[in-house]
């Protein structure tokens, strides 16, 4: 009996990833059809750059300035020189902090949004209704949705790091542990531009991770309302647990 | 011409019917009546393509939905106009938007063409001024109209109806067979129209199917169906009668 709904569950696995492929490849093929989702593209830029901004000055901030305070409180001993607090925050946060901790918060806002939107749009009829005017709903629905997230999540990552830097550098000044030219100096001592272009990628593949699993999910809703509210659950939880995994294999493979 | 031949569909291990073959001819109102659950809006989304069988064909115009490349598909697409059970509306974009869309994106019209021929559908559809409205502050009846607006708005071939009046009261439902009945005679439109409401089906259709016990149970002329000899279809309109009755008693 276990065994049997182990073999179904597998079975479901496969078919779902199937689909979720099948869905990348459709998208893939439309991409070329750029006047049918240029208008949707710029509004997705506005609603998942632009609007992100204010939560990832938010991440950012606090990020960086609790990072510091408990990096000072864990090397409060003489044998390390003040300056290292400011290089193990500055490198944290570009190599993983400002990417990885605003992947968790988009995959929430952004994620969630994009499936709870396509969701009503799948049970509400809104997507048949596209196909049956002739549209690619595809290209017109999921397109612009990944790639504003491929191409939003990097320009996030750079914001959620420098303000994460400006918040580390006010906590360790107002704190009074840490003044800004120390934290300056240990910062740029191990500073690395790969280090950004390690970030960049990162970034890149959680936004395609992300906006792909939440388009599938919407797209692919069913049961009305609570249909909905589970696709998005599943959208939310699924990119979370990718992201990390994502983030795994891109630190075993490129640091 | 629609020819639908020997079309069977299951979801599972669940038939939805078994083998159904019925042509619809250009110009002509084709009702498709049945029980709750006996798969009348699953046959609608096969006509053009929004599902597919297990086995057999429709051919519109002699050619096979169901064996054209997805662009093909697409401009067949074109030729059907659709309404949808709850309107199906853009809930982003106002009603004028939403009527305005396929002329946006189908279209070379300018802006004062679209506004135009936005117009005009709406007011063929008792909705002149209702443009500005968002979808929300739509009524059920208002909505689909809109939607209705919104499926002529290409000059469609053909139109198909998902339940017109199901939810509306005696008074709207009466307004809106009066719509399908004049864009039948003004467009001269080839309808099909999946119902269970028997005023609307003996006032607007030429053709009734009848999908019963998995299968299609019977097909004729709507004045032919009250002389049936098929218990089901008469034990189906008596039922409806007496609905008819009991609400306006």
């Amino acid at each position: 009996m276990i065994s049997a709904i182990k073999e179904l569950r597998i079975a479901g696995g496969i078919r779902e990833f199937g689909r979720y492929g099948q869905l990348l490849y459709q998208a893939l093929r439309s991409s070329t059809e750029f006047s049918t989702y240029r208008k949707n593209l710029f509004h997705e830029f506005v609603k998942v750059g632009y609007e992100s901004i204010p939560i990832i000055f938010l991440v950012g901030i606090f990020t960086g300035a609790v990072m510091t305070l408990q990096t000072a409180y864990q090397l409060d001993t003489d044998i390390y020189p003040s300056t290292i607090i400011g290089s193990i925050v500055v490198q944290s946060l570009i190599i993983e902090l400002a990417a990885v901790i605003s992947a968790l918060v988009l995959a929430g806002k952004v994620g969630a949004r994009m499936s709870t939107e396509l969701g009503t749009m799948r049970v509400s009829e809104q997507i048949d209704a596209l196909e049956a005017m002739g549209f690619n709903s595809v290209s017109f629905l999921v397109v612009p949705r990944i790639a504003a997230g491929i191409l939003m999540f990097p320009i996030l990552y750079i914001t959620a790091a420098v303000f994460g830097i400006l918040g580390g550098i006010t906590a360790g000044a107002v704190d009074g542990i840490l003044p800004v030219a120390e934290f300056m100096e240990g910062g740029r001592a191990f500073f690395f531009e790969s280090d950004i272009i390690f970030g960049i990628i990162k970034s890149f593949v959680f936004g395609f991770v992300i906006t792909s699993i939440a388009c599938y999910k919407g797209y692919y809703a069913f049961g009305g309302a609570e249909g909905v509210g589970n696709a998005t659950t599943r959208a939310t939880v699924l990119s979370c647990i990718f992201v990390l995994l994502a983030d795994f294999i891109l630190a075993a493979l490129l640091l | 011409m629609i020819e639908i031949k020997n079309l069977t569909k299951s979801f599972g291990d669940l038939l939805v019917w078994r083998d159904v073959s019925l042509t619809i001819q250009d110009g002509e109102t084709t009702a498709i009546i049945g029980r709750s659950g006996c798969g009348k809006s699953v046959l609608l989304k096969h006509l053009n393509a929004l599902m597919y069988p297990d086995e057999g064909q429709i051919l519109i115009d002699g050619k096979s939905v169901f064996d054209l490349s997805y662009t093909e598909l697409r401009k067949v697409r074109q030729r059907f106009g659709i309404l949808f059970q709850g309107g199906a509306l853009f809930d982003s974009i106002s009603t004028f938007e939403n009527v305005a869309f396929p002329l946006r994106y189908f279209t070379d019209q300018s802006e004062e063409e679209i506004s135009h021929n936005v117009n005009e559908a709406l007011t063929m559809v008792n909705l002149k001024d209702s443009g500005s409205k968002s979808t929300a502050e739509l009524s059920g009846g208002m909505r689909k109209r809109v939607g209705l607006a919104r499926a002529i708005i290409l000059k469609p071939d053909y139109l198909l109806y998902d339940e017109p009046t199901s939810g509306l009261d005696p008074r709207t439902s009466g307004e809106i067979n009066e719509l399908i009945v004049n864009l039948a005679n003004t467009m001269d439109i080839t309808s099909v129209v999946i119902t269970h409401d028997m005023h609307s089906v003996l006032s607007i259709s030429d053709k009734v199917a009848f999908l019963d016990e998995q299968k299609l149970s019977w097909f004729g002329k709507t004045d032919d169906m009250k002389h049936s000899d098929n218990k089901n279809l008469m034990d189906f309109i008596t039922a409806s009668e007496y609905q008819i009755n009991k609400q306006t008693a």
